[in-house]
């Protein structure tokens, strides 16, 4: 995908020194080691802190509530808010600096990725799940950041879409060497493109989901690729020049690219026997669903895989990103339903249509406590995908609110959507 | 009281509906405690809808259920924090192994002890509180206080679940005394000292929250470390809800000390009658409570030397605050602590045991967690532009206990006679004028976002409520 990332701007969680009693619950309960305290201050690491909220219920006194939109170069460190006495004062960002994206383009990036996090009351409104599934791995989140990139090199860069048509999409490889760079299928990472913008900063970093699962690209090897999509155009289809898809899309072989990353908690796959995915993407969207799909066929033999259902929708079939490969794939491992919206001579058919379609099938997957639905595109999206899940469990009569409480509860549920 | 769905009713993570005798051991025992609630909780407070925060589960998100509840009707559930199978003792004799999931024979004696002590502590100091909510200076300081009675009732209940699930018939019968003794009996009295002294109004509320439920942190974290797995996992989860009762104290004191200085700013006086005739608490009021808890409470921690905390703490059933943080061999038996005693009219340390001063260990534990409070409270004051400050007296300042008790010593740490104590005692504990003045001041107030004119409102609200919000229904 090809969300850009407004990482310059942090949502900086902070405890009130004159409110928290320093009681240690907060440190006892984060479950990323984020919370440290000296003799005076309870404190919360802005480099390790991913916004989870598990540290928010349990405080008695309501000062662990507190958050600050800063620029993330300018984040409090610990030793800043170890010596603090009060709250300092919120400061005004800098004009543009919230308004991220190269010109035009889909704004911010899911909350959890961006280290953006929302307040309690908020997150239980959005339609995806805060918590990964239960038999997720363990991320590894924020290991580089604006500070302290890591350089990887450009091993592969090609178009996977077809050269007659207008979408311009790649596949980029990034090696790492013999650097740590930990993934999992359905993070993301940041890349810093070189130069600077208009005003003379530099530019900021836009977020990219991995299309290569854990042990890499090819199997056993420190890389991961990109699916980045060529932006010549905005929404409103007048011309933009997207700064770091074209810098991407352009790399030859031996570039280097700064990354940060990795980031992301939630969107993770599900690593139990017999656990099903649900995959319905658009476009780039199709990035995660490419990682996890290749994750579970290394899988074939070895491991006791679910069942798989794509929703794959894209304008054409040339225009479908990885196609081919994906066409290759055997249909008693995946269920490949394709929805394309400007096939000459087809009806209009989006993946919501789709996902009607095959009620009988969803239901059942539905049914079943093993599967993880997984939803990445444009975020207009949601609303169609939700609706249509509403339709197909309320149509076999069940209550379509208990179960995607159940499925946001449970981490089986989630977006990524910009 | 057959037909109650106990599944339903007691939220619990101990699979209880599994465990048919356990259930029929619990049914026996739950109407006798809503009994007692009903005799001895919050007095005249049954009828009310109070805006109260119930546990449902152990995570982070079975934290956040407020809705108003009728007190009788609240939930108290059984939680235990997740086993994790791979916890080992990991102090004293029996370091490494697993820990025991079920009471070992030889210290099935000193573990009934422990969990009955701790089990008796939480209905005392309901009782202690019964007649606060009668003289609440705003409703949030009412929720506040119900709260806390409704959290001491589910502590009551985990350690009742311990006695019934692990101690058989000995363990029911402590449970039901656990209902049966009775905050400042003279017959039949709670066990510990501290719990059967009376809480006769919000300022000694607020200093017994601040200072005698931080005892009880410090308790429960040693108890966490216990190498009895279900007792480790009980009070694990409990101190989470612990951390409540003393944010209640901590900012009810700041809060009365905020008033006070507004008043004193504006009168321009720090003259104690000038301050007390504008209706709000002196300064010097306030340490004299603070002096007389603090003494009291750490009273609670046991004698100073005690083969009791010895031989509970190399068998493994008591740790100490933060054990597992500590980097020592945790066994102790080569080390020694510096305890103070008085001899020949003067202080002094003296070398002994590590094991046998574990009690005193704690105590020192606690009084640096409390001495950071009150520098909290001071900086309110010294915000305020004032001189005064507050502080905590001397260690063998009124004690009770250990071979610190009698001995007459002022809170600055002089050696006094029995005729010099006598005669200055009135300016370091409070007086029974100045219980009185207190006393004068309390008065209901139930209006939403309305305060009594001695202490300040909150800084904000509960579950990001307002300040104003009706926070209990008095129907």
């Amino acid at each position: 995908m090809n969300a850009p990332l407004p990482v310059e701007v942090l949502k900086q969680h902070l405890i009130d020194p004159e409110i928290c009693i320093r009681c240690n619950t907060c440190e006892e309960t984060c479950p990323v080691d984020a919370i440290t305290h000296d003799s005076n201050n309870y404190v919360v690491d802005p480099e390790i802190c991913n916004g989870c909220m598990a540290c928010v219920p349990p405080c008695p006194t309501g000062s662990i509530d507190n958050w600050r939109l800063v620029v993330r170069a300018e984040a409090y460190s610990v030793q800043d808010q170890l010596g603090w006495e009060e709250l300092p004062q919120e400061k005004p960002l800098p004009v543009d600096a919230a308004a991220g994206g190269e010109g035009g383009q889909p704004t911010p990036a899911p909350q959890a990725e961006s280290g953006l996090a929302q307040p309690a009351a908020l997150t239980a409104a959005t339609p995806g799940a805060a918590v990964p599934p239960w038999s997720a791995a363990h991320p590894y989140v924020n290991l580089y950041t604006h500070k302290t990139p890591i350089t990887a090199t450009v091993v592969g860069n090609y178009r996977v879409t077809g050269a007659d048509t207008e979408s311009d999409i790649h596949h980029i490889v990034l090696d790492f060497g013999e650097q740590p760079f930990p993934v999992l299928e359905g993070q993301s990472i940041g890349i810093l493109p070189p130069g600077v913008d208009a005003q003379g900063r530099p530019h900021h970093a836009r977020q990219y989901s991995l299309a290569s699962p854990r042990d890499g690209e090819r199997a056993g090897y420190n890389n991961l690729s990109l699916t980045v999509k060529r932006v010549t155009q905005d929404h409103g289809g007048a011309a933009a020049h997207g700064v770091c898809s074209n810098y991407l899309c352009d790399l030859a072989k031996n570039d280097t690219v700064q990354v940060i990353g990795p980031f992301g908690h939630t969107f993770l796959m599900p690593n139990h026997p017999q656990a099903n995915l649900i995959m319905i993407c658009t476009g780039t969207g199709s990035a995660p669903m490419r990682a996890m799909t290749e994750r579970s066929r290394r899988l074939i033999g070895t491991a006791d895989i679910g069942k798989l259902m794509l929703f794959f929708g894209a304008r054409t079939e040339r225009e479908l990103p990885y196609f081919g490969p994906l066409m290759k794939l055997p249909r008693d491992f995946i269920d490949i339903n394709l929805a394309l919206s400007r096939e000459p001579g087809q009806p209009k058919r989006y993946v919501q249509d789709l996902i009607r379609e095959r009620a009988a099938h969803v239901r059942g997957l539905l049914a079943d406590r093993n599967t993880c639905i997984y939803v990445c595109g444009l975020k207009g999206m949601e609303v169609g995908v939700l609706d249509a899940l509403r339709d197909v469990v309320v149509q076999s009569g069940e209550d379509w609110s208990i179960l995607h409480d159940a499925l946001r509860r449970e981490g089986r549920l989630h977006f990524e959507t910009y | 009281m057959s037909g109650i769905n106990y599944s339903d009713k007691i939220p619990n993570n101990v699979n209880l509906s599994g465990d048919r005798a356990l259930q029929r051991a619990l049914e026996h025992w739950q109407p006798n405690y809503l009994q007692w609630w009903q005799d001895m909780g919050p007095d005249g407070s049954h009828g009310f809808d109070v805006y109260l925060r119930t546990a449902v589960s152990v995570e982070p998100d079975g934290w956040a259920h407020f809705n108003h509840v009728r007190m009788p009707d609240y939930r108290w559930g059984i939680f235990l924090a997740p086993q994790d199978g791979q916890r080992k003792i990991h102090f004293g004799e029996n370091i490494g192994r697993d820990v025991w999931q079920d009471v070992p024979g030889e210290h099935r004696a000193n573990l009934r002890r422990i969990i009955v002590t701790q089990g008796d502590t939480e209905p005392a100091s309901i009782e202690q509180q019964r007649h606060l909510g009668l003289t609440a200076p705003s409703q949030y300081d009412l929720r506040n206080l119900f709260q806390i009675n409704v959290e001491e009732g589910r502590h009551l209940w985990a350690m009742v679940y311990l006695l019934h699930r692990y101690f058989g018939r000995d363990g029911r019968e402590e449970a039901d005394a656990l209902l049966q003794r009775s905050s400042g009996d003279s017959d039949n009295p709670r066990i510990l000292g501290a719990f059967n002294e009376k809480t006769p109004d919000w300022l000694a509320f607020y200093m017994f929250t601040y200072f005698t439920d931080r005892d009880g942190k410090f308790q429960l974290c040693a108890l966490a470390e216990s190498s009895f797995d279900p007792l480790a996992r009980t009070t694990k989860f409990m101190l989470t809800e612990e951390a409540h009762h003393m944010f209640v104290g901590e900012s009810g004191i700041s809060r009365v000390i905020q008033r006070t200085c507004e008043v004193m700013k504006e009168l321009k006086t720090d003259d104690p009658q000038a301050v007390r005739a504008a209706g709000v608490i002196d300064l010097p009021t306030i340490q004299r409570y603070l002096n007389f808890h603090y003494s009291v409470t750490i009273d609670l921690f046991g004698a100073d030397q005690s083969s009791n905390a010895a031989i509970f703490y190399g068998s493994g059933l008591k740790g100490r605050y933060e054990e597992s943080k500590r980097t020592d061999d945790h066994q102790l038996k080569n080390d020694t602590y510096r305890v103070l005693n008085v001899s020949n009219g003067k202080l002094s340390e003296t070398e002994v045991p590590m094991l046998n001063a574990l009690n005193e260990v704690l105590r020192d534990d606690f009084i640096r967690d409390s001495v950071a409070g009150i520098g909290r409270w001071n900086k309110v004051i010294e915000k305020s532009g004032l001189a005064f400050r507050l502080q905590v007296p001397h260690k063998a300042f009124n004690r009770q206990i250990g071979t610190l008790a009698g001995i007459r010593m002022s809170p600055e740490g002089e050696i006094l006679s029995e005729s010099q104590w006598q005669a200055n005692q009135h300016k370091w504990l409070p007086t029974p004028e100045d219980r009185a003045f207190v006393a004068s001041l309390m008065g209901r107030v139930t209006e939403p976002g309305k305060f009594a004119n001695w202490i300040a409102p909150p800084v904000m609200g509960i579950n990001r409520q307002p300040v104003n919000f009706e926070y209990v229904r008095f129907n």
